[in-house]
Order: structure tokens, then sequence, then C-alpha cells
């Protein structure tokens, strides 16, 4: 089997999933569980031996139906895609097994496999497509599947949620295939590299500029950026909670960030213009995120204000477009990725056990939960950025990259978000796990095994991610992933060459 | 010029429909006038005028075809706009169940 051929698994396999549970589902009763598990540990593996395949080869070119680039639909493995792959499939994993016990409660558990299967499989063809309708549908595929998702529960809160964010977020599709259309009628392409070759040939000009607009406010809707943000904290602590870990841990970064960064910096090519814009924005969601977390008192609705910010954080790195920016900002984004959806599944895993997610209900948990407690300790601290774990690397990294950009303003919001972050996890642990044992709290028990299985699997992950930035790893991993977007429209080039290659 | 000034009017009405209209049924309208009007903007970049139809034939010399790709492309994104309505339609009926009411004013249990 040539090498290549691992390319389009990423979306065939998780595609496969979900028909075969949606078949078999119905009347077999352990069969959704077990597909679901196999097919995210494939996709797991799958992404892992892709950092390989990336790291020795450079760029990998699969073109859909033997079609040659510009004509078809190209796939395309590089550092960027291989990097991003690893962090979805890494917590779609995890968030699979935390759902085996966890989705117990609820019934046509098929439903819920296949659908997450979809989603799965639109945020990887996200990932890893080369054209740009092809994003577009996958785009749609992952939206669909995840408005379905939030309204999963059927209560008032969870409808009336879903249909906020559909329409929303429909919205923002609009706009997004309205910047599409004029790319396409202004270059006569589809396929990125091509259409980024084009643009370089024909200068920009003013239809780049539109574009930009409309494609900042299409992502930065999907991606919730701060004047685009007013779905999110409806629509995440209203899902499941697996699905809340997997909307905020990968959906708003693959769909929004990801797409932000290979359409801008990939295609149209960056200006200092658009950085400063996306570092603005990020610099406001970090802020305004952070405020308003700070006096909420419902678990899941205080952890959906923190995704703002944090993307704020990715935002900011980013957008400093310096070498150590990009790299700072997108292992902010893994780093993210886990604690986050770490975070969501211990809430999840304290309202499976009491019933309640406001805090001041909760107290003493700790003691009767410790597996519990100790995962979201760690979980706390990381995103608080404490010292040995992995949010405060990312931090540290964002914040001396910003001073060395000379960006001294940022740098001080930066400090000031996460100094409050820390104070909004302190009132978490104290009120929820650490204060004195309710009356009410008394009786409460442990979570079943696979829920403390998949939490502490993402803990350990937490604890160790620092040693991402040590020599080797970092090589592989961050380094290639910050290339790509480093190299900004030379991508067409690489991306022929990588052609010939295949 | 005329066809594509009409075409953002009519996207402009789907977006007013969206923001500004208190029933649920009446936003997911604004939601289909808004998608049409993207398809149709998407058509009408690959008009030609006096275009034929882009068939291949042995015998016809080819000029002035019309671009084919957006229609395929169009055809697509309908098929994705009739997920998304379907969907928000059946949410829409669970929450006239749950409410009794598709007015949003009245449907208020989430903050901000």
């Amino acid at each position: 089997m040539e090498v290549v051929n691992i390319i389009p698994l990423f979306v065939v396999l998780p595609l496969a999933g979900a028909f075969l549970i949606t078949l078999a589902g119905k009347y077999l009763k352990r069969a959704p569980d077990i597909l679901t598990n196999l097919t995210t540990f494939a996709l797991l593996a799958a992404s892992i031996f892709s950092v390989r395949i990336a790291w020795q080869h450079g760029v990998l070119v699969y073109n859909v139906g033997a079609w040659q680039i510009p004509y078809g639909i190209a796939m395309v493995l590089d550092g960027l895609s291989s990097f991003m792959l690893v962090t979805v499939n890494l917590v779609a994993f995890c968030i699979s097994v935390f759902s085996i016990d966890y989705m117990k409660k609820f019934t046509s558990k098929w439903k819920f496999g296949s659908l997450f299967l979809l989603m799965l499989a639109g945020m990887n063809g996200v990932i890893i497509t080369g054209d740009l309708f092809n994003l577009f549908v996958f785009l749609e595929i992952a939206s669909v599947a995840s408005y379905a998702l939030v309204a999963f529960g059927t209560e008032k809160e969870e409808l009336e949620a879903a249909f906020k964010y559909a329409v929303m977020s429909t919205v923002g599709s609009l706009f997004i295939l309205m910047g599409i259309v004029f790319l396409y009628s202004y270059t006569s392409t589809l396929n990125m590299a091509d259409m980024a070759s084009v643009l370089i040939q024909k200068g920009g000009g003013n239809i780049t500029l539109l574009v930009s607009v409309l494609f900042i406010m299409g992502f930065g809707l999907k991606a919730a950026l701060v004047p685009f943000h007013a779905w999110l904290p409806d629509a995440h602590p209203s899902a499941p909670a697996p699905i809340s870990a997997m909307l905020s841990g990968v959906l708003i970064k693959s769909l929004g960030v990801y797409a932000i960064c290979r359409i801008f910096f990939n295609v149209i090519g960056v200006t200092p213009e658009t950085l400063s814009i996306l570092m603005f924005l990020g610099a406001l969601s970090m802020v305004i995120g952070v405020y308003l977390a700070i006096g909420q008192w419902d678990f899941k609705r205080l952890l959906a204000y923190h995704s703002i910010s944090q993307i704020g954080y990715v935002f900011l790195g980013i957008g400093l477009g310096t070498p150590l920016g990009i790299f700072a900002g997108l292992f902010h984004l893994f780093n993210h990725s886990v604690f986050k959806s770490l975070l969501f599944l211990d809430s999840g895993a304290v309202e499976y056990s009491t019933g309640t997610r406001q805090l001041k209900e909760m107290g003493g948990l700790s003691s009767r939960m410790p597996v519990t407690g100790a995962t979201s300790l760690v979980a706390s601290m990381s995103i608080a950025g404490v010292p040995p774990f992995n949010g405060f690397w990312s931090k540290l990294l964002i914040i001396v990259a910003c001073v060395q950009a000379g960006r001294y303003g940022y740098a001080f919001w930066a400090v000031l978000a996460s100094v409050m972050t820390l104070a909004s996890f302190t009132k978490v642990l104290k009120y929820a796990f650490y204060d004195r044992l309710k009356e009410a709290m008394s009786q409460v028990k442990e979570v079943p095994v696979f829920m403390k299985l998949s939490m502490s699997a993402l803990a350990v992950v937490c604890v160790l991610a620092g040693l991402l930035l040590i020599g080797g790893w970092n090589d592989a991993l961050l380094d290639r992933a910050r290339d790509v977007l480093l190299e900004g429209t030379k991508y067409a080039v690489i991306v022929f060459k990588g052609i010939d290659l295949g | 010029m005329t066809p594509y000034l009409l075409c953002l009017t009519l996207f402009a009405i789907g977006l007013y429909c969206v923001l500004r209209k208190r029933n649920l049924i009446k936003m997911i309208v604004g939601i289909i006038i808004a998608e049409y009007a993207v398809n149709l903007f998407f058509i009408m970049v690959a008009y030609r005028v006096q275009g034929r139809s882009p068939i291949y034939s042995p015998e016809a010399r080819i000029t002035n075809m019309v671009d084919a790709l957006p229609q395929a492309l169009v055809l697509t994104s309908i098929v994705i706009g009739l997920a998304t309505t379907a969907l928000l339609a059946a949410i829409a009926m669970r929450i006239y169940e749950k409410y009794k009411t598709f007015d949003i004013t009245k449907i208020r249990e989430l903050r901000g």
C-alpha cells in the first residue's frame, strides 16, 4: 500500500463508522460503543502515523478520483494538517471512551454515536482538504452534526440554544460561501494551492480586502471571536458533557482557527493589517471572555466563557506573525484542546454524580470523588498557567513573543487575563471541590471506570505536554506546523512539488 | 450591474428577516432567502451573455460556453441548505411543543 493512501482514511473511517452504527445500532446494544471507540482509536493511530509521514515526506497530495490538480479535489497532508489531526483525534478518542458510561442515561445512543462520528468526519475533512469549496462542504457537515448534538437532550434549554447556534452559524456559513464565490470569480479555480499562485500573479487588490472581511466575519463566527461570540455561552453548556468537550475543545479550533490560518496565511497571503485585526480581536476576546466568566455560577457556562478567552490567546499568538508567536499560538491551541475538554468532562462527571451544575450547591466533592477532584485540579492549574503544567509554557511563550515584537500593551493584557483566569478557577476549586462537604452531597459516588480512565489520560497529557518543547518532539510536531504558516503563499509551489513526489 | 444589485438586495432582505423577525418560522424563511441569494449570485458569476451549454460535441466549435463548475457547486450548496433548513424546522417544531408559541420574546430560558 502506498503511503499516500492514508490521507483519505481520515474522512472515510468516521463516515463508514457512522453508517455502520445507524445500520447495526438499533438492534445490537453494544455496537454503538464498540464501533465509535474502534473508529476513534484507529483515527488516533492513523494521525500519529501521519505525523511521521509528514516528517519524512514534507508534503503529500492525494488526488481524489485520480483527477489531477487543479481539476479535481486534492487532499493535502503537511505539517499543520498532521498537527491538527493529532489534536482533534486525541481529544475525540478520550471523549468517546468517556461517553461509554456517560451516555447511558440518554435513550437512542446509536444516534449519538453516528452524529459524533459525522462531526469528526467533518472536522478531519476541513483539516485535510486542499480545496476551498470542499472545505465549505466539510465545514457544513461538522456544523449540522453539531447543531443536532447540541439539541440532543431535547429539553427547553437545549432546543433554544441549538436554534440560536444554528441560525448564527448558518449566517456565518453564508458569509464564507460568499467569500468563496468572490475568490472563484476572480481566480477561476477552487484549489487552494492553484488559487494562491493565481493571486500572486494577478495581484490581490480590492477583491482580497473584501474577501478578507467576509472570511473574518464567517470564520470568526465559527471560532467565537468576541463580537461574534454570543452563541457560544448558550450552545456549549447545553450540549451533553462529551459534546461540550468536543465543541469547546476542537470544533471551534478546526473550523475557526485552522481555517483562518490556512486561508489567510497560505492562500490570500497575510498583510500587516489582517494580522493586526486578528491580534486586536484576539486580545479583545481574551479580556472580555475572562471578565464575563468571573461572575458565572454555572460550572459549564463559566467554562464556555473561558473558551472564548483562551481562543483569544491563540489568535493573539498567531496574529503576532513572528515565528515564536505562531509557535506559541499553535502550542496553546493544542494545550487548550486538552485541558478544556478535560474540564468539560470533569463538569460532566460532577453533573453525572450530583445532578447539578451550580457551583453554590456543590462543596467538598474531592473527598467523595478523588479522581474527578484531582483531574480538575490539574486542568484548572493548566488553564490558569501555573508552572509545571502545559498552559504555563504556552502562555509564557505568547507573552515573551509579545514583548519580543515590541507589543508591550498586548503583553500586559495577556498577563492580566491570565491572573483573572487564575482567580476564577480558584473560585471553582474552592466552591466545588475543597469547601466543607455539604449535607446533600454526602452520598455522592465516584463516576464509573471508563469516565475515570479518560479523565486520567487527559490529565496525564496535561502534565506531559510541556515535553513537546524539548528538541526532537517539537521538531516533528510544532515546528513543522509553524513552518507551514511561515512559508506563506509559497505553499502553492510546495504543494505542486508534492504532487511530483506522490 | 442591476442583477447583482438586486441579488444583494435579496441577501439584505434575508439578513433583515433573520435579525429583526420575532417568529421562529420567519427567521428560518429569512435564512432560506439569504441562502438563495448567495446561490443565485454564484450562478450569475458563471453566466455569459449568449453563452451555450457546456456540452462537448465533435462538430460544434467550442466558443463562449457558460462555466459549468458553479452549477455543480450550487447543487451541493442547495443540498446543504436543505439539511440545515430541515434541522432548523425540526428544532422549531420541538420548541413549539414545549412552549406552545413561535414568538422568541416569549422563549427566554437563557440569557446573553
